[in-house]
Protein backbone atom coordinates (compact mmCIF):
# COMPACT_ATOMS: atom_id res chain seq x y z
CA UNK A 1 0.00 0.00 0.00
CA UNK A 2 2.79 2.41 0.70
CA UNK A 3 4.81 1.43 -2.34
CA UNK A 4 3.31 3.81 -4.88
CA UNK A 5 4.11 6.91 -2.90
CA UNK A 6 7.87 6.68 -3.02
CA UNK A 7 8.36 7.45 -6.70
CA UNK A 8 7.91 10.98 -8.02
CA UNK A 9 4.65 11.18 -9.90
CA UNK A 10 6.18 12.43 -13.13
CA UNK A 11 8.41 9.41 -13.67
CA UNK A 12 6.46 6.45 -14.99
CA UNK A 13 7.67 3.37 -13.17
CA UNK A 14 6.31 -0.11 -13.70
CA UNK A 15 4.00 -1.11 -10.88
CA UNK A 16 5.78 -2.89 -8.11
CA UNK A 17 3.25 -3.93 -5.56
CA UNK A 18 4.77 -7.12 -4.34
CA UNK A 19 7.37 -6.34 -1.73
CA UNK A 20 5.58 -4.75 1.17
CA UNK A 21 7.26 -4.97 4.56
CA UNK A 22 10.27 -6.52 2.95
CA UNK A 23 11.19 -3.20 1.35
CA UNK A 24 12.58 -2.07 4.63
CA UNK A 25 14.97 -5.00 4.80
CA UNK A 26 16.65 -3.53 1.75
CA UNK A 27 17.58 -0.45 3.73
CA UNK A 28 19.43 -2.58 6.25
CA UNK A 29 21.46 -4.20 3.48
CA UNK A 30 22.67 -0.95 2.01
CA UNK A 31 23.02 0.83 5.33
CA UNK A 32 26.75 0.15 5.84
CA UNK A 33 27.59 1.55 2.41
CA UNK A 34 25.24 4.47 2.84
CA UNK A 35 26.71 5.39 6.18
CA UNK A 36 30.25 5.10 4.84
CA UNK A 37 29.46 7.43 1.94
CA UNK A 38 27.55 9.84 4.15
CA UNK A 39 30.55 10.11 6.47
CA UNK A 40 33.48 9.83 4.05
CA UNK A 41 31.98 11.95 1.28
CA UNK A 42 29.37 14.33 2.67
CA UNK A 43 30.57 14.51 6.26
CA UNK A 44 34.12 15.13 5.11
CA UNK A 45 33.01 17.80 2.65
CA UNK A 46 31.24 19.66 5.45
CA UNK A 47 34.33 19.23 7.61
CA UNK A 48 36.56 20.62 4.84
CA UNK A 49 34.14 23.51 4.39
CA UNK A 50 34.52 24.25 8.10
CA UNK A 51 38.34 24.15 7.81
CA UNK A 52 38.15 26.48 4.79
CA UNK A 53 36.68 29.25 6.96
CA UNK A 54 39.15 28.68 9.80
CA UNK A 55 42.50 30.19 10.65
CA UNK A 56 44.16 26.75 10.80
CA UNK A 57 47.82 26.84 9.83
CA UNK A 58 50.49 24.72 11.42
CA UNK A 59 50.26 21.25 12.87
CA UNK A 60 47.68 21.87 15.59
CA UNK A 61 44.09 22.23 14.40
CA UNK A 62 42.74 25.74 14.87
CA UNK A 63 39.07 26.22 14.10
CA UNK A 64 38.93 29.96 14.83
CA UNK A 65 36.34 31.32 12.42
CA UNK A 66 37.77 33.80 9.93
CA UNK A 67 34.89 34.07 7.47
CA UNK A 68 35.83 34.15 3.80
CA UNK A 69 39.41 35.26 4.46
CA UNK A 70 41.03 32.18 2.90
CA UNK A 71 38.95 32.59 -0.24
CA UNK A 72 39.62 36.31 -0.47
CA UNK A 73 43.34 35.64 -0.15
CA UNK A 74 43.17 33.06 -2.94
CA UNK A 75 41.53 35.61 -5.20
CA UNK A 76 44.63 37.80 -4.98
CA UNK A 77 47.15 34.94 -4.79
CA UNK A 78 49.55 35.04 -7.77
CA UNK A 79 50.15 31.32 -7.59
CA UNK A 80 46.42 30.63 -7.70
CA UNK A 81 46.17 32.85 -10.78
CA UNK A 82 48.85 30.71 -12.46
CA UNK A 83 46.82 27.65 -11.44
CA UNK A 84 43.69 28.97 -13.06
CA UNK A 85 45.49 29.91 -16.30
CA UNK A 86 47.13 26.49 -16.38
CA UNK A 87 43.85 24.69 -15.74
CA UNK A 88 42.22 26.69 -18.52
CA UNK A 89 45.00 25.88 -21.03
CA UNK A 90 45.11 22.25 -19.94
CA UNK A 91 41.34 21.87 -20.20
CA UNK A 92 41.13 23.39 -23.67
CA UNK A 93 44.00 21.33 -25.11
CA UNK A 94 42.93 18.16 -23.36
CA UNK A 95 39.20 18.31 -24.07
CA UNK A 96 39.54 19.54 -27.67
CA UNK A 97 42.37 17.07 -28.36
CA UNK A 98 40.36 14.15 -27.03
CA UNK A 99 37.18 15.17 -28.85
CA UNK A 100 38.87 15.68 -32.22
CA UNK A 101 41.03 12.56 -32.08
CA UNK A 102 38.23 10.52 -30.50
CA UNK A 103 35.66 11.56 -33.08
CA UNK A 104 38.12 11.17 -35.94
CA UNK A 105 39.10 7.66 -34.93
CA UNK A 106 35.50 6.64 -34.32
CA UNK A 107 34.47 7.86 -37.78
CA UNK A 108 37.36 5.96 -39.36
CA UNK A 109 36.59 2.78 -37.45
CA UNK A 110 32.91 3.05 -38.26
CA UNK A 111 33.69 2.61 -41.94
CA UNK A 112 33.60 -1.14 -41.50
CA UNK A 113 37.30 -1.79 -41.79
CA UNK A 114 39.26 -4.95 -41.37
CA UNK A 115 40.86 -5.51 -37.94
CA UNK A 116 38.57 -2.99 -36.33
CA UNK A 117 38.85 -4.80 -33.01
CA UNK A 118 42.63 -4.65 -33.15
CA UNK A 119 42.72 -0.90 -33.76
CA UNK A 120 40.06 -0.26 -31.16
CA UNK A 121 42.00 -2.16 -28.51
CA UNK A 122 45.18 -0.38 -29.48
CA UNK A 123 43.64 3.07 -29.12
CA UNK A 124 42.11 2.17 -25.79
CA UNK A 125 44.95 0.45 -23.98
CA UNK A 126 46.41 3.64 -22.43
CA UNK A 127 43.27 3.80 -20.30
CA UNK A 128 44.49 0.75 -18.42
CA UNK A 129 47.76 2.39 -17.46
CA UNK A 130 48.41 4.60 -14.47
CA UNK A 131 48.93 8.33 -14.98
CA UNK A 132 52.19 7.86 -13.10
CA UNK A 133 53.54 5.50 -15.76
CA UNK A 134 52.30 7.81 -18.51
CA UNK A 135 53.92 10.76 -16.81
CA UNK A 136 57.29 9.07 -16.33
CA UNK A 137 57.48 7.98 -19.97
CA UNK A 138 56.29 11.27 -21.45
CA UNK A 139 58.71 13.16 -19.24
CA UNK A 140 61.51 11.53 -21.24
CA UNK A 141 59.73 11.74 -24.57
CA UNK A 142 59.24 15.46 -24.06
CA UNK A 143 62.71 16.13 -22.76
CA UNK A 144 63.17 19.87 -23.38
CA UNK A 145 66.99 19.78 -23.74
CA UNK A 146 68.21 21.51 -26.91
CA UNK A 147 71.33 21.52 -29.04
CA UNK A 148 73.55 18.44 -28.90
CA UNK A 149 71.63 17.13 -25.87
CA UNK A 150 68.52 16.64 -27.97
CA UNK A 151 66.53 13.55 -26.98
CA UNK A 152 63.08 12.05 -26.99
CA UNK A 153 60.58 13.39 -29.52
CA UNK A 154 62.84 16.33 -30.35
CA UNK A 155 65.55 13.88 -31.39
CA UNK A 156 63.02 11.89 -33.39
CA UNK A 157 61.90 15.06 -35.19
CA UNK A 158 65.54 15.88 -35.86
CA UNK A 159 66.20 12.41 -37.30
CA UNK A 160 63.12 12.65 -39.50
CA UNK A 161 64.07 16.09 -40.78
CA UNK A 162 61.12 17.72 -39.04
CA UNK A 163 63.30 20.25 -37.24
CA UNK A 164 60.58 22.91 -37.20
CA UNK A 165 58.67 20.74 -34.71
CA UNK A 166 61.47 20.78 -32.16
CA UNK A 167 60.34 22.68 -29.11
CA UNK A 168 60.87 22.98 -25.38
CA UNK A 169 57.68 21.07 -24.47
CA UNK A 170 56.80 21.50 -20.81
CA UNK A 171 59.65 23.94 -20.34
CA UNK A 172 57.92 26.43 -22.66
CA UNK A 173 56.96 29.58 -20.71
CA UNK A 174 53.19 29.96 -20.10
CA UNK A 175 52.20 27.15 -22.51
CA UNK A 176 54.24 24.37 -20.91
CA UNK A 177 51.12 22.87 -19.39
CA UNK A 178 49.83 22.19 -22.92
CA UNK A 179 52.63 19.64 -23.32
CA UNK A 180 51.41 17.87 -20.20
CA UNK A 181 47.93 17.90 -21.71
CA UNK A 182 49.29 16.00 -24.74
CA UNK A 183 50.20 13.16 -22.40
CA UNK A 184 46.66 13.26 -21.04
CA UNK A 185 45.25 13.23 -24.58
CA UNK A 186 47.33 10.14 -25.30
CA UNK A 187 45.75 8.48 -22.31
CA UNK A 188 42.10 9.50 -22.70
CA UNK A 189 41.44 10.01 -26.42
CA UNK A 190 40.83 6.30 -26.94
CA UNK A 191 38.14 6.47 -24.31
CA UNK A 192 36.52 9.37 -26.14
CA UNK A 193 36.70 7.26 -29.31
CA UNK A 194 34.85 4.46 -27.51
CA UNK A 195 32.10 6.86 -26.45
CA UNK A 196 31.72 8.17 -30.00
CA UNK A 197 31.84 4.71 -31.51
CA UNK A 198 29.03 3.58 -29.24
CA UNK A 199 27.10 6.67 -30.30
CA UNK A 200 27.72 6.00 -34.00
CA UNK A 201 26.66 2.39 -33.68
CA UNK A 202 23.41 3.56 -32.17
CA UNK A 203 22.52 5.53 -35.32
CA UNK A 204 20.04 3.32 -37.18
CA UNK A 205 21.33 2.22 -40.57
CA UNK A 206 17.87 2.98 -41.98
CA UNK A 207 18.38 6.65 -41.21
CA UNK A 208 21.62 6.83 -43.20
CA UNK A 209 20.05 4.81 -45.97
CA UNK A 210 17.06 7.15 -46.15
CA UNK A 211 19.35 10.17 -46.47
CA UNK A 212 21.33 8.45 -49.25
CA UNK A 213 18.14 7.59 -51.09
CA UNK A 214 17.21 11.27 -50.88
CA UNK A 215 20.44 11.98 -52.75
CA UNK A 216 22.62 13.11 -49.87
CA UNK A 217 26.36 12.70 -50.42
CA UNK A 218 28.35 10.74 -47.87
CA UNK A 219 29.61 14.03 -46.39
CA UNK A 220 26.06 15.39 -46.12
CA UNK A 221 24.95 12.20 -44.39
CA UNK A 222 27.60 12.84 -41.76
CA UNK A 223 26.96 16.54 -41.41
CA UNK A 224 23.17 16.55 -41.39
CA UNK A 225 22.20 13.13 -40.07
CA UNK A 226 24.95 11.67 -37.94
CA UNK A 227 26.62 14.66 -36.31
CA UNK A 228 23.41 16.09 -34.80
CA UNK A 229 22.73 12.67 -33.28
CA UNK A 230 26.17 12.67 -31.69
CA UNK A 231 25.59 15.84 -29.66
CA UNK A 232 24.60 13.97 -26.50
CA UNK A 233 27.83 11.94 -26.74
CA UNK A 234 29.84 15.13 -27.13
CA UNK A 235 28.12 16.58 -24.10
CA UNK A 236 28.93 13.52 -21.96
CA UNK A 237 32.50 13.49 -23.18
CA UNK A 238 32.98 17.20 -22.45
CA UNK A 239 31.67 16.74 -18.92
CA UNK A 240 33.64 13.59 -18.14
CA UNK A 241 36.86 14.97 -19.63
CA UNK A 242 36.31 18.50 -18.35
CA UNK A 243 35.75 17.39 -14.80
CA UNK A 244 38.80 15.16 -14.86
CA UNK A 245 40.96 18.00 -16.15
CA UNK A 246 39.93 20.02 -13.10
CA UNK A 247 41.19 17.18 -10.92
CA UNK A 248 44.45 16.42 -12.75
CA UNK A 249 47.21 15.70 -10.26
CA UNK A 250 49.16 12.42 -10.74
CA UNK A 251 50.10 13.06 -14.34
CA UNK A 252 51.66 16.45 -13.62
CA UNK A 253 53.48 15.18 -10.53
CA UNK A 254 55.02 12.30 -12.47
CA UNK A 255 55.83 14.31 -15.57
CA UNK A 256 57.23 17.55 -14.20
CA UNK A 257 57.06 17.34 -10.40
CA UNK A 258 55.85 20.25 -8.31
CA UNK A 259 56.84 23.40 -10.20
CA UNK A 260 55.02 26.68 -9.72
CA UNK A 261 55.08 27.33 -13.48
CA UNK A 262 53.17 24.08 -14.07
CA UNK A 263 51.00 24.25 -10.97
CA UNK A 264 47.29 23.46 -10.86
CA UNK A 265 44.78 23.81 -7.98
CA UNK A 266 44.91 20.11 -7.06
CA UNK A 267 48.68 20.32 -6.58
CA UNK A 268 48.57 23.69 -4.85
CA UNK A 269 46.04 22.25 -2.39
CA UNK A 270 48.38 19.36 -1.74
CA UNK A 271 51.58 21.30 -1.23
CA UNK A 272 50.07 24.11 0.81
CA UNK A 273 48.27 21.65 3.09
CA UNK A 274 50.58 18.71 3.52
CA UNK A 275 53.96 20.33 2.86
CA UNK A 276 53.25 23.84 4.16
CA UNK A 277 50.54 23.10 6.77
CA UNK A 278 48.29 25.95 5.60
CA UNK A 279 45.20 23.87 6.28
CA UNK A 280 42.73 26.75 5.97
CA UNK A 281 44.01 27.71 2.53
CA UNK A 282 44.24 24.08 1.40
CA UNK A 283 40.64 23.46 2.41
CA UNK A 284 39.56 26.60 0.56
CA UNK A 285 41.20 25.33 -2.64
CA UNK A 286 39.52 21.97 -2.09
CA UNK A 287 36.15 23.70 -1.84
CA UNK A 288 36.76 25.76 -4.99
CA UNK A 289 37.58 22.54 -6.84
CA UNK A 290 34.52 20.80 -5.46
CA UNK A 291 32.19 23.61 -6.51
CA UNK A 292 33.68 23.75 -10.02
CA UNK A 293 33.21 20.00 -10.45
CA UNK A 294 29.71 20.10 -8.97
CA UNK A 295 28.62 22.82 -11.41
CA UNK A 296 29.56 20.50 -14.28
CA UNK A 297 28.51 17.18 -12.85
CA UNK A 298 25.26 17.76 -10.95
CA UNK A 299 23.22 18.88 -13.99
CA UNK A 300 24.71 15.94 -15.91
CA UNK A 301 23.78 13.46 -13.18
CA UNK A 302 20.30 14.88 -12.98
CA UNK A 303 19.89 14.70 -16.74
CA UNK A 304 21.33 11.17 -17.10
CA UNK A 305 19.30 9.69 -14.28
CA UNK A 306 16.09 11.28 -15.50
CA UNK A 307 16.64 9.75 -18.91
CA UNK A 308 17.39 6.51 -17.17
CA UNK A 309 14.07 6.37 -15.39
CA UNK A 310 12.15 7.68 -18.42
CA UNK A 311 13.50 5.05 -20.73
CA UNK B 1 24.77 -5.95 -45.93
CA UNK B 2 27.86 -8.14 -46.26
CA UNK B 3 28.18 -7.32 -49.93
CA UNK B 4 28.01 -3.64 -49.10
CA UNK B 5 30.61 -3.98 -46.36
CA UNK B 6 32.89 -5.76 -48.75
CA UNK B 7 32.48 -2.89 -51.18
CA UNK B 8 33.45 -0.48 -48.45
CA UNK B 9 36.58 -2.52 -47.83
CA UNK B 10 37.72 -2.03 -51.38
CA UNK B 11 36.91 1.66 -51.76
CA UNK B 12 38.17 2.87 -48.37
CA UNK B 13 41.78 1.80 -48.36
CA UNK B 14 42.92 5.32 -47.44
CA UNK B 15 41.45 5.01 -43.94
CA UNK B 16 44.36 2.79 -43.04
CA UNK B 17 46.80 5.67 -43.43
CA UNK B 18 45.46 7.84 -40.58
CA UNK B 19 44.64 4.74 -38.54
CA UNK B 20 48.21 3.48 -38.79
CA UNK B 21 49.62 6.88 -37.98
CA UNK B 22 47.48 7.08 -34.89
CA UNK B 23 48.42 3.53 -33.96
CA UNK B 24 52.07 4.62 -34.04
CA UNK B 25 51.25 7.57 -31.78
CA UNK B 26 49.61 5.26 -29.23
CA UNK B 27 52.45 2.77 -29.39
CA UNK B 28 55.24 5.32 -29.12
CA UNK B 29 55.52 5.35 -25.31
CA UNK B 30 55.28 1.56 -25.26
CA UNK B 31 58.04 1.33 -27.81
CA UNK B 32 60.30 3.62 -25.82
CA UNK B 33 59.69 1.71 -22.60
CA UNK B 34 60.47 -1.66 -24.13
CA UNK B 35 63.20 -0.55 -26.50
CA UNK B 36 65.09 1.13 -23.67
CA UNK B 37 64.26 -1.61 -21.21
CA UNK B 38 65.84 -4.31 -23.34
CA UNK B 39 69.13 -2.51 -23.92
CA UNK B 40 72.20 -3.34 -21.89
CA UNK B 41 73.54 -0.69 -19.52
CA UNK B 42 76.48 0.00 -21.86
CA UNK B 43 74.24 0.58 -24.82
CA UNK B 44 71.80 2.98 -23.18
CA UNK B 45 72.12 6.65 -23.96
CA UNK B 46 69.63 9.43 -24.54
CA UNK B 47 71.23 10.21 -27.89
CA UNK B 48 70.55 6.71 -29.24
CA UNK B 49 67.10 6.45 -27.71
CA UNK B 50 65.43 5.57 -31.02
CA UNK B 51 67.94 2.94 -32.09
CA UNK B 52 67.07 -0.69 -31.56
CA UNK B 53 69.10 -2.71 -29.04
CA UNK B 54 71.92 -4.74 -30.64
CA UNK B 55 71.14 -7.64 -28.32
CA UNK B 56 68.34 -8.24 -25.86
CA UNK B 57 69.39 -7.66 -22.29
CA UNK B 58 67.38 -7.82 -19.10
CA UNK B 59 69.72 -5.55 -17.10
CA UNK B 60 67.20 -2.75 -16.76
CA UNK B 61 64.29 -4.97 -15.88
CA UNK B 62 66.36 -6.77 -13.26
CA UNK B 63 67.52 -3.50 -11.75
CA UNK B 64 63.99 -2.06 -11.74
CA UNK B 65 62.52 -5.24 -10.28
CA UNK B 66 65.05 -5.17 -7.45
CA UNK B 67 63.86 -1.72 -6.47
CA UNK B 68 60.16 -2.13 -7.13
CA UNK B 69 59.36 -5.73 -6.19
CA UNK B 70 58.41 -5.01 -2.54
CA UNK B 71 56.08 -2.31 -3.82
CA UNK B 72 54.54 -4.60 -6.39
CA UNK B 73 53.67 -6.96 -3.55
CA UNK B 74 52.28 -4.07 -1.52
CA UNK B 75 50.11 -3.10 -4.47
CA UNK B 76 48.76 -6.64 -4.70
CA UNK B 77 48.11 -6.72 -0.96
CA UNK B 78 46.09 -3.52 -1.31
CA UNK B 79 44.35 -4.17 -4.58
CA UNK B 80 43.14 -7.75 -4.18
CA UNK B 81 41.23 -7.26 -0.91
CA UNK B 82 39.99 -3.84 -2.07
CA UNK B 83 38.61 -5.22 -5.34
CA UNK B 84 37.10 -8.25 -3.62
CA UNK B 85 35.31 -6.34 -0.86
CA UNK B 86 34.20 -3.64 -3.32
CA UNK B 87 32.64 -6.21 -5.61
CA UNK B 88 30.67 -7.81 -2.80
CA UNK B 89 29.40 -4.50 -1.45
CA UNK B 90 28.59 -3.20 -4.92
CA UNK B 91 26.64 -6.32 -5.73
CA UNK B 92 24.53 -6.07 -2.58
CA UNK B 93 23.89 -2.35 -3.04
CA UNK B 94 23.07 -2.72 -6.70
CA UNK B 95 20.69 -5.57 -5.95
CA UNK B 96 18.76 -3.67 -3.31
CA UNK B 97 18.68 -0.41 -5.26
CA UNK B 98 17.39 -2.07 -8.41
CA UNK B 99 15.08 -4.78 -7.09
CA UNK B 100 13.95 -3.83 -3.60
CA UNK B 101 13.42 -0.14 -3.93
CA UNK B 102 12.77 1.16 -0.48
CA UNK B 103 11.10 4.54 0.12
CA UNK B 104 13.61 7.19 -0.84
CA UNK B 105 15.78 4.88 -2.99
CA UNK B 106 15.44 7.31 -5.89
CA UNK B 107 17.07 10.02 -3.82
CA UNK B 108 19.71 7.79 -2.28
CA UNK B 109 21.09 6.68 -5.62
CA UNK B 110 22.14 10.07 -7.08
CA UNK B 111 23.44 11.09 -3.66
CA UNK B 112 25.63 8.00 -3.72
CA UNK B 113 26.70 8.56 -7.32
CA UNK B 114 27.94 12.09 -6.77
CA UNK B 115 30.65 10.59 -4.57
CA UNK B 116 32.25 9.17 -7.70
CA UNK B 117 32.93 12.58 -9.21
CA UNK B 118 34.16 14.63 -6.28
CA UNK B 119 37.72 15.96 -6.38
CA UNK B 120 39.36 14.14 -3.50
CA UNK B 121 41.14 17.35 -2.49
CA UNK B 122 37.84 18.28 -0.88
CA UNK B 123 37.99 15.38 1.59
CA UNK B 124 41.71 14.77 2.13
CA UNK B 125 42.13 16.85 5.28
CA UNK B 126 39.41 15.05 7.27
CA UNK B 127 40.47 11.73 5.77
CA UNK B 128 44.02 11.97 7.09
CA UNK B 129 42.68 13.07 10.46
CA UNK B 130 40.21 10.17 10.75
CA UNK B 131 42.64 7.56 9.45
CA UNK B 132 45.24 8.47 12.03
CA UNK B 133 42.62 8.56 14.80
CA UNK B 134 41.44 5.05 14.00
CA UNK B 135 45.05 3.91 13.75
CA UNK B 136 45.01 3.06 10.04
CA UNK B 137 47.19 5.87 8.71
CA UNK B 138 50.29 4.54 6.99
CA UNK B 139 49.00 0.98 6.76
CA UNK B 140 47.92 -1.22 3.90
CA UNK B 141 44.52 -1.81 5.44
CA UNK B 142 43.85 1.90 5.68
CA UNK B 143 44.31 2.20 1.94
CA UNK B 144 42.12 -0.86 1.35
CA UNK B 145 39.36 0.78 3.39
CA UNK B 146 39.66 4.01 1.41
CA UNK B 147 39.48 2.25 -1.95
CA UNK B 148 36.47 0.27 -0.81
CA UNK B 149 34.59 3.32 0.46
CA UNK B 150 35.31 5.62 -2.47
CA UNK B 151 34.59 2.72 -4.81
CA UNK B 152 31.05 2.27 -3.50
CA UNK B 153 29.43 4.68 -6.01
CA UNK B 154 30.87 3.12 -9.18
CA UNK B 155 30.53 -0.49 -8.06
CA UNK B 156 26.93 0.12 -7.00
CA UNK B 157 26.19 1.79 -10.31
CA UNK B 158 27.58 -1.06 -12.41
CA UNK B 159 25.69 -3.72 -10.47
CA UNK B 160 22.48 -1.69 -10.35
CA UNK B 161 22.49 -1.31 -14.14
CA UNK B 162 23.26 -4.97 -14.56
CA UNK B 163 20.53 -6.16 -12.22
CA UNK B 164 18.01 -3.72 -13.69
CA UNK B 165 18.16 -5.83 -16.85
CA UNK B 166 17.20 -9.00 -14.95
CA UNK B 167 13.44 -9.48 -15.43
CA UNK B 168 11.39 -8.76 -12.32
CA UNK B 169 9.33 -11.85 -13.08
CA UNK B 170 12.28 -14.04 -12.08
CA UNK B 171 12.31 -12.46 -8.66
CA UNK B 172 8.58 -12.53 -8.40
CA UNK B 173 8.57 -16.24 -9.11
CA UNK B 174 11.13 -16.81 -6.37
CA UNK B 175 9.21 -14.71 -3.84
CA UNK B 176 6.03 -16.63 -4.64
CA UNK B 177 7.97 -19.75 -3.75
CA UNK B 178 8.61 -18.15 -0.37
CA UNK B 179 12.16 -16.85 -0.90
CA UNK B 180 13.10 -13.78 1.13
CA UNK B 181 15.37 -10.97 0.09
CA UNK B 182 18.49 -12.96 0.96
CA UNK B 183 17.42 -16.19 -0.77
CA UNK B 184 16.44 -14.28 -3.92
CA UNK B 185 19.89 -12.75 -4.00
CA UNK B 186 21.73 -15.95 -3.24
CA UNK B 187 19.75 -18.31 -5.46
CA UNK B 188 18.55 -16.11 -8.33
CA UNK B 189 20.73 -13.02 -8.76
CA UNK B 190 24.16 -14.15 -7.66
CA UNK B 191 24.46 -17.05 -10.13
CA UNK B 192 23.61 -14.59 -12.91
CA UNK B 193 26.09 -11.97 -11.78
CA UNK B 194 29.44 -13.34 -12.90
CA UNK B 195 29.89 -10.92 -15.82
CA UNK B 196 29.08 -7.97 -13.56
CA UNK B 197 31.53 -9.24 -10.98
CA UNK B 198 34.22 -9.43 -13.63
CA UNK B 199 33.52 -5.86 -14.75
CA UNK B 200 33.56 -4.49 -11.23
CA UNK B 201 36.55 -6.51 -10.10
CA UNK B 202 38.59 -5.34 -13.07
CA UNK B 203 37.48 -1.78 -12.59
CA UNK B 204 38.42 -1.69 -8.93
CA UNK B 205 41.62 -3.64 -9.48
CA UNK B 206 42.73 -1.19 -12.16
CA UNK B 207 41.80 1.99 -10.35
CA UNK B 208 43.31 0.86 -7.05
CA UNK B 209 46.45 -0.35 -8.82
CA UNK B 210 46.79 2.95 -10.65
CA UNK B 211 45.94 5.14 -7.67
CA UNK B 212 48.55 7.60 -6.54
CA UNK B 213 46.79 10.36 -4.59
CA UNK B 214 45.44 8.25 -1.72
CA UNK B 215 48.51 6.06 -1.60
CA UNK B 216 51.04 8.85 -1.35
CA UNK B 217 49.05 10.45 1.45
CA UNK B 218 48.05 7.38 3.42
CA UNK B 219 50.90 4.88 3.27
CA UNK B 220 54.24 4.94 5.02
CA UNK B 221 57.41 4.23 3.02
CA UNK B 222 57.50 0.49 3.63
CA UNK B 223 53.87 0.14 2.54
CA UNK B 224 54.14 2.20 -0.64
CA UNK B 225 52.37 0.68 -3.63
CA UNK B 226 54.18 0.57 -6.95
CA UNK B 227 52.86 3.91 -8.28
CA UNK B 228 54.32 5.86 -5.37
CA UNK B 229 57.61 3.98 -5.54
CA UNK B 230 57.83 4.51 -9.30
CA UNK B 231 57.18 8.22 -8.97
CA UNK B 232 59.80 8.41 -6.30
CA UNK B 233 62.23 6.52 -8.51
CA UNK B 234 61.53 8.87 -11.41
CA UNK B 235 62.15 11.90 -9.23
CA UNK B 236 65.49 10.68 -7.98
CA UNK B 237 68.71 11.75 -9.63
CA UNK B 238 70.45 8.47 -8.80
CA UNK B 239 68.35 6.03 -10.78
CA UNK B 240 69.05 6.13 -14.50
CA UNK B 241 66.24 6.85 -16.94
CA UNK B 242 66.58 3.46 -18.59
CA UNK B 243 65.79 1.75 -15.29
CA UNK B 244 62.86 4.13 -14.90
CA UNK B 245 61.54 3.01 -18.29
CA UNK B 246 61.82 -0.65 -17.33
CA UNK B 247 60.18 0.13 -13.98
CA UNK B 248 57.32 1.94 -15.70
CA UNK B 249 56.71 -1.10 -17.82
CA UNK B 250 56.75 -3.42 -14.80
CA UNK B 251 54.25 -1.16 -13.03
CA UNK B 252 51.98 -1.27 -16.07
CA UNK B 253 52.14 -5.03 -16.69
CA UNK B 254 49.34 -6.27 -14.38
CA UNK B 255 46.69 -3.86 -15.65
CA UNK B 256 47.87 -4.29 -19.24
CA UNK B 257 47.48 -8.06 -18.94
CA UNK B 258 43.98 -7.59 -17.60
CA UNK B 259 43.25 -5.27 -20.46
CA UNK B 260 44.60 -7.67 -23.06
CA UNK B 261 42.67 -10.66 -21.78
CA UNK B 262 39.53 -9.04 -20.42
CA UNK B 263 39.34 -5.79 -22.39
CA UNK B 264 35.67 -6.23 -23.19
CA UNK B 265 34.73 -6.12 -19.52
CA UNK B 266 37.09 -3.24 -18.90
CA UNK B 267 35.38 -1.20 -21.59
CA UNK B 268 31.98 -1.94 -20.12
CA UNK B 269 33.10 -0.55 -16.78
CA UNK B 270 34.39 2.60 -18.45
CA UNK B 271 31.13 3.17 -20.27
CA UNK B 272 29.14 2.80 -17.08
CA UNK B 273 31.51 5.27 -15.45
CA UNK B 274 30.33 7.86 -17.96
CA UNK B 275 26.75 6.91 -17.06
CA UNK B 276 26.47 5.29 -20.51
CA UNK B 277 25.35 1.76 -21.09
Amino acid sequence: MQTERETPADIPVPKRKRFRMENWWGVLWVLPSLLAVMVFVYGFIIWTARVSVSAWKGLTPDYTYVGAENFVNLASDRRFHIDITNTAIFTVVFVLGCLLIGLGLALLLDKGIRMEGFYRSLFLFPMAISFIVTGVVWRWLMNPAQGDRLSGLNLLFDNLGLDFLINRWYATPTWGIAAVAIGAVWQMSGYTMALYLAGLRAVPEALREAARVDGASEFQVYRSVIMPLLWPVTLSAVIILGHSSLKVFDLIIAMVGKQVALDVPAIYMWTTTFDGFFFGRGAAIGMVLLVSVAVLVIPYLWYSLRQDSDG
Amino acid sequence: MTAQTAGVHRSRKWVYIPLTMMALFYLLPMFVMLNTGFKSFEEVSLATMWELPSALSLDNFTAAWEILSPNVWNSLKIVIPAATISSILGSINGYVLSKWKFPGANIVFPVLLFGMFIPYQSILIPLVDVMSRIGLAGSIWGLVLVHVIYGIPITTLIFRNYYAAVPDSLIEAATVDGAGIWQVYWRVLLPLSIPAFVVVYIWQFTSAWNDFLFAVLLTSTQNWPVTVALNNMAGSQIIAWNVQMAGSFLAAVPTLLIYIFLGRYFLRGMMTGALKE
